[in-house]
C-alpha cells in the first residue's frame, strides 16, 4: 500500500537526486556565477577604467622600482583575460593586494574592521525586527486609522531621511544637548585595547571576559549609530510587513477563519501572520544585506571603526586595493546573504517543499 | 466645453475614440490618486521642486553664491531666513540653487536607466532562452552589489566630480527596471494581439517597441518614482563623501558635509540642506506611492 | 447542548432564521452602490436555494447575515434574527460564538479558502476548539471522526497533510468538515461546487446532503446554476440586482411567475432536443427598480 499509494504531492517528479541536493547545488552554482560576476566588474574598475591602473595602486609619489614591481604583479603586459584569471587565482587565495596606507595585507586590514560593522548591523537589524514587525501588523489591522497613518509616516521618514544626516542630529541632540548617549566612536578613549578581541564584537568580548565596565560604555556608543540604522531597517521592515498583511488579510481563507468564530487577534496572528512569516524571511535578509551597505556613511558619522569607513577613508587615500578589497568582500557579503535567505524561503514555505 | 459636459464625457460607459479612452483613463486614474491626500502632497512636492528650480534666479539674490566673510554664520532670521553657512553664502538661496542640481542628477540618472532597463528586460522576457539567461545574470550581478558601495568604487575610478556620480549612480540602479520590464514582457510574450501582430509580419523589433514597451512603462514609471528617493539619497551620500559636485557647487549633500564641523554652534549649518533632502525624497516617496495605488491597488494596500 | 435545543425548535414552528427588509450599500468613490435592495426570507430546517447571476447580490446576502461585509459596507435591516438573538446589533462576543457554533458557511475554492501554511487537521481542529472546552485529545479525535464522515478514507494522512496536497473534491469535503465539527444550526453554501468537477460535484454534494438531514439542519444554497438548485434544494429563492425576484418550492419551479424566472428557465439547454435555438434572457431594467415587498 505505501509503495502504491504514493501520496499527493506532486505528480510525476522522476529526478534521480532528491530535491534537497538539487536546491542546495543550485545554490552554490548561484553564488559562483556571481561571485565571477562581481570580480568581473571590480576587475573592470581597477584595471581597465583607470587610466594608468599601477599608479592608482601605488599612488603617486612610489618610486620606479614600487612601480615596475606592481606592472609585473599586475601582468599588464599580459593580454586582459590572463590578468582577469591572475587576479581571480589572488582573490581566491584570499589575496586582496596591500594597502598603501598601512601597508599591510588588505585581507587583514578588513578583517580587524569586519565585526565593528557586524556589530552595528546586527543590532540594527534586531531592532528592525522587534520594532518594525509589530508596527507594519498594527498599521495593516488599523488601515486607514490613525495608527496606520503614524506608522507610515514613520516609515517614511526613515525612508527618506539621508541617514548620515539623521545620524548627525541625533548625535547632536541625543549626546550634545541631552548627554543620553556616548559620543562617536565604539568606546571611551581610556577604555580602550583593554579587552581581549575574541570575537571582534565588542558586547560580547566585554561580557565574556566580565568587564561589565566597558560593556556598559560600548553599549552607551552602540546604541545612538545602532538605533539610527535600525530606524532604517525598521521603516523598511514595517513598510512590507504592512503590505504583506494587508495582502493576506484580503484573502478567502481569512474570512473562512472569521466563519469559524476565532477571536480576531488568533486571525491576525495565527493565520495572517503565519504566511507573512515566509516572505519576512527575504525581507529581513534584503535588510541586514542593505544595513551592511548603510553603515558606511553611518560610521564614517559616528567614528565608528568598521568597513564602511575604511572603504572610506581608503577612498580619500586613493588607495586603490583597499576600496577595491572592501568592494568585494561587501558585495560577497551582500550576495551570500540574499542568496541564503532565498534558500532559507525555499526550505521553509511548505508550498515549496 | 462646459465642465460639466467635460466630466461626463470623460465618465462615459463606452468610449467613442481611442483618444477618448486614454483621456478617461488618465481621468479616472487621477480620480482614484486625488482621493490619496498624502500622494497629493507629493506631487506638490515634486512641482514645487521643479517650481523652484526653474525659477532659482528669480527667487533669489544676485550675489548668492558668492562668499561674503563679513555675515558669515548667521543664525536664521528675518533677512537671511535659514541662516549663513561658513563663508557667509545665504543657505536658502543656495538651497534653491541646489535644487537645480538634484533635478539635474534625477533627470539625468532616469534618461539613462529607463531606456536601458527596458531594453534589457524586454528583450530578455520575450526572446527568452539563452538570450534571457544571460542578461538576467547581468541584471542579477548589478542587482547583487550594494549600491553606494559599488558606487564609490567607479567613482574612485574614475575621479569624483558630477558627471561620474551620476554615471555610478545610474550602473547601479538599472537592474530593478530590467527586471520588471521582463516580468511584464514575460506576461505579455503569448498574448494574442501579439500574435496577430507577428502573423502581420512585425519585425521582432516593431513588436517590442511598439507592443511590448509601451505596456511596461506604467510600471516601470512607478518603480522609478519610488526609486527616486533611493537615487537622492545615495547622490547626496556621495555629495557628502566628496564625490559627486565639487565645492563650490551648492550640492545638498556636499553642503552638509562641509557645514558637519559647525554642527555643534552653528546647527542651521548642516541641517537645513538635509531638510531640504528629507522633503524632496519624502515627495517622491509619497508621490510614487500614490502612483503605485493607482497603478497596482493590490501590492500596496 | 445544540440536540437538545434543535428537539426544541423542532416543536415550536418558529423558524431559524429571519431575515427581513435586508440591505447592503458600499460607499465608493463614485457613488454609494446597492449590493442588496430590500431582501426578505425566512429559513427552517430545510434547505433554501439562492439563484441569482454575478452581482444579484446573493453571496453579499450570505456575508451579511454572518456580519462579514467586507469593509466599506453597509447593513441595514428591519430584521434579522437567529434562534432568538438579533444579529444586527448583536455585540462582537455573541457574534464570534454563533459563527461556526451557531451558523457557518462553505466557500467555493478550497485553494483559496483554506490556510496554505496549516495543516488540514490543524484547521479542523480549530473550528472545533473555538466552541469547546475540550482537549487537544478531545480534537483530534473528533477530527478524524469528521473527516471520516465526509467520506475521506484515509483521515490519518490527510490530517497531516496541506491544503495545496489535496484535490478539489476532497477540499471542499475538507471544507465541509471544518464548518459542521462545531455543530452550526445553519449552514451557508456560497457555490460550493463551482470550483469542481461535475462529478465530484455529485460527490460532495451528496456528503453535504447527508449531513444536513442527519443533524436536521437548515442550508442555504447559493450558486447561479438554477438546475442544480432545483434538484437540490426544497425552496428557491431567485434574486437579480439586489433584490429578490421570486420565490418559490421547488418542485413548482416550472410554473414560475416572474419573466425574469421564466426566462432564466427558457435559457437553460434541454438534453431532448425539443429546441432549435438557445433563447437569451432579455432583461429588463424595470426589474432594477427597488420595489416594495413580493410576498
Amino acid at each position: 500500500m505505501a509503495a502504491a499509494d504514493s501520496g499527493s504531492t506532486v505528480a510525476g517528479s522522476n529526478l534521480a537526486l532528491p530535491p534537497k541536493l538539487v536546491k542546495i547545488s543550485g545554490f552554490i552554482a548561484s553564488l559562483i556565477l556571481t561571485f565571477i560576476g562581481l570580480t568581473a566588474i571590480t576587475f573592470t574598475i581597477g584595471r581597465v577604467m583607470p587610466a594608468d591602473p599601477v599608479l592608482a595602486i601605488v599612488g603617486d609619489r612610489a618610486s620606479q622600482e614600487v612601480y615596475d614591481q606592481v606592472f609585473l604583479q599586475l601582468g599588464l603586459d599580459q593580454p586582459i583575460y590572463i590578468q582577469y584569471f591572475k587576479y581571480l587565482g589572488q582573490l581566491l587565495q584570499g589575496d586582496l593586494g596591500t594597502s598603501i596606507m598601512t601597508a599591510q595585507p588588505v585581507a587583514d586590514d578588513i578583517l580587524r574592521f569586519f565585526p565593528a560593522t557586524l556589530e552595528l548591523a546586527t543590532v540594527a537589524t534586531l531592532l528592525g525586527i522587534f520594532v518594525g514587525i509589530p508596527m507594519g501588523v498594527f498599521a495593516a489591522v488599523n488601515q486607514g486609522r490613525w495608527p496606520d497613518h503614524v506608522v507610515r509616516i514613520i516609515g517614511l521618514i526613515g525612508y527618506s531621511a539621508p541617514i548620515f544626516w539623521l545620524g548627525m542630529i541625533a548625535l547632536l541632540v541625543f549626546y550634545a544637548n541631552l548627554g543620553w548617549v556616548a559620543g562617536p566612536g565604539r568606546l571611551d578613549v581610556f577604555y580602550d585595547s583593554i579587552v581581549e578581541p575574541v570575537s571582534g564584537i565588542l558586547i560580547l568580548d566585554a561580557a565574556l571576559a566580565g568587564e561589565w565596565e566597558i560593556f556598559h560604555n560600548a553599549i552607551e556608543h552602540l546604541i545612538l549609530p545602532a538605533s539610527i540604522l535600525g530606524t532604517f531597517a525598521l521603516a523598511y521592515i514595517a513598510r512590507m510587513t504592512r503590505s504583506f498583511m494587508l495582502d493576506q488579510l484580503s484573502q478567502e481563507y481569512i474570512l473562512t477563519a472569521r466563519v469559524k468564530g476565532i477571536p480576531e487577534w488568533q486571525v491576525i496572528w495565527g493565520h495572517a501572520f503565519r504566511n507573512v512569516l515566509v516572505q519576512l524571511i527575504t525581507i529581513i535578509g534584503l535588510t541586514y544585506a542593505s544595513l551592511l551597505e548603510g553603515s558606511v556613511l553611518t560610521e564614517t558619522i559616528f567614528s565608528w571603526p568598521g568597513i564602511g569607513l575604511y572603504i572610506t577613508n581608503s577612498l580619500f587615500n586613493n588607495d586603490m586595493n583597499a576600496v577595491l578589497g572592501g568592494t568585494i568582500v561587501v558585495g560577497v557579503c551582500f550576495v551570500g546573504i540574499n542568496l541564503l535567505s532565498d534558500l532559507l524561503y525555499k526550505l521553509v514555505d511548505p508550498r515549496v517543499r | 466645453m462646459s465642465v460639466l459636459a467635460l466630466r461626463s464625457w470623460l465618465l462615459a460607459e463606452v468610449p467613442g475614440s481611442k483618444g477618448q479612452a486614454r483621456c478617461q483613463r488618465l481621468f479616472i486614474g487621477w480620480l482614484a490618486f486625488r482621493r490619496n491626500p498624502v500622494a497629493v502632497i507629493g506631487l506638490l512636492i515634486i512641482v514645487s521642486l521643479i517650481l523652484i528650480a526653474l525659477l532659482a534666479p528669480w527667487l533669489t539674490s544676485s550675489d548668492a553664491l558668492e562668499p561674503n566673510l563679513g555675515r558669515r554664520l548667521q543664525p536664521p532670521g528675518s533677512e537671511h531666513w535659514l541662516g549663513t553657512d561658513e563663508l557667509g553664502r545665504d543657505i536658502r538661496d543656495r538651497i534653491i540653487w541646489g535644487s537645480r542640481i538634484t533635478l539635474y542628477i534625477v533627470g539625468l540618472v532616469s534618461i539613462i536607466v529607463v531606456p536601458i532597463g527596458l531594453f534589457i528586460g524586454v528583450v530578455a522576457g520575450y526572446i527568452g532562452g539563452w538570450v534571457d539567461t544571460v542578461l538576467m545574470r547581468l541584471t542579477d550581478i548589478f542587482l547583487a552589489f550594494p549600491r553606494l558601495i559599488l558606487a564609490m568604487a567607479l567613482v574612485a575610478a574614475l575621479g569624483p566630480g558630477l558627471e561620474n556620480a551620476v554615471l555610478a549612480i545610474a550602473l547601479t540602479t538599472w537592474s530593478p527596471f530590467a527586471r520588471i520590464a521582463r516580468a511584464e514582457a514575460l506576461t505579455i510574450r503569448n498574448s494574442d494581439f501579439i500574435l496577430a501582430a507577428r502573423m502581420q509580419g512585425v519585425s521582432t523589433a516593431g513588436i517590442l517597441a511598439r507592443h511590448v514597451a509601451p505596456l511596461c512603462m506604467s510600471s516601470v514609471i512607478v518603480r522609478l518614482t519610488l526609486d527616486m528617493a533611493g537615487i537622492i539619497l545615495t547622490a547626496a551620500g556621495l555629495g557628502f563623501l566628496g564625490l559627486g559636485a565639487q565645492p563650490p557647487t551648492p550640492e545638498w549633500g556636499a553642503m552638509i558635509s562641509l557645514g558637519r564641523q559647525y554642527l555643534i554652534d552653528q546647527w542651521w549649518v548642516p541641517t537645513m540642506p538635509g531638510i531640504a533632502i528629507l522633503i524632496v525624497s519624502l515627495g517622491f516617496n509619497l508621490l510614487g506611492d500614490g502612483l503605485r495605488d493607482v497603478f497596482d491597488p493590490k501590492s500596496g494596500g | 447542548m445544540s440536540s437538545i435545543r434543535r428537539v426544541a425548535d423542532s416543536m415550536t414552528d418558529s423558524p431559524l432564521l429571519s431575515v427581513e427588509d435586508l440591505h447592503v450599500t458600499y460607499h465608493t468613490p463614485t457613488g454609494p452602490v446597492l449590493a442588496v435592495k430590500g431582501v426578505s426570507f425566512e429559513l427552517g430546517r430545510e434547505k433554501l436555494g439562492i439563484v441569482g447571476e454575478s452581482g444579484s447580490g446573493k453571496s453579499q446576502t450570505g456575508r451579511a447575515i454572518l456580519g462579514l461585509t467586507a469593509p466599506g459596507g453597509e447593513v441595514r435591516a428591519k430584521r434579522l434574527e437567529f434562534d432568538g438573538t438579533d444579529l444586527l446589533h448583536a455585540n462582537k462576543r455573541t457574534m464570534r460564538r454563533i459563527r461556526g457554533g451557531g451558523i457557518s458557511m462553505i466557500m467555493q475554492d478550497p485553494k483559496y479558502s483554506l490556510n496554505p501554511v496549516m495543516t488540514v487537521g490543524k484547521q479542523i481542529e480549530e473550528a472545533f476548539l473555538v466552541h469547546s472546552n475540550d482537549s487537544k485529545r478531545e480534537a483530534r479525535r473528533r477530527t478524524l471522526e469528521m473527516l471520516r464522515a465526509v467520506q475521506i478514507r484515509e483521515p490519518e494522512r490527510v490530517y497531516r497533510a496541506y491544503p495545496h496536497e489535496v484535490s478539489g473534491g476532497m477540499g471542499q469535503r475538507i471544507m465541509i468538515a471544518m464548518m459542521m465539527i462545531p455543530e452550526p444550526s445553519i449552514i451557508i453554501a456560497d457555490e460550493p461546487t463551482s470550483a469542481l468537477d461535475v462529478t465530484v460535484q455529485l460527490q460532495v454534494l451528496a456528503v453535504l446532503d447527508d449531513m444536513i438531514s442527519e443533524r436536521g439542519m437548515g442550508l442555504i444554497f447559493i450558486s447561479h446554476d438554477l438546475n442544480l438548485i432545483a434538484s437540490f434544494c426544497d425552496r428557491i429563492l431567485i434574486m437579480y440586482g439586489g433584490q429578490v425576484m421570486e420565490e418559490c418550492r421547488a418542485d413548482e419551479l416550472a410554473q414560475a411567475k416572474h419573466p425574469y424566472t421564466r426566462g432564466l428557465l427558457n435559457c437553460l439547454p434541454r438534453l431532448d432536443g425539443s429546441q432549435d435555438e438557445l433563447a437569451v434572457l432579455r432583461r429588463d431594467p424595470a426589474w432594477l427598480e427597488i420595489r416594495e415587498k413580493i410576498s
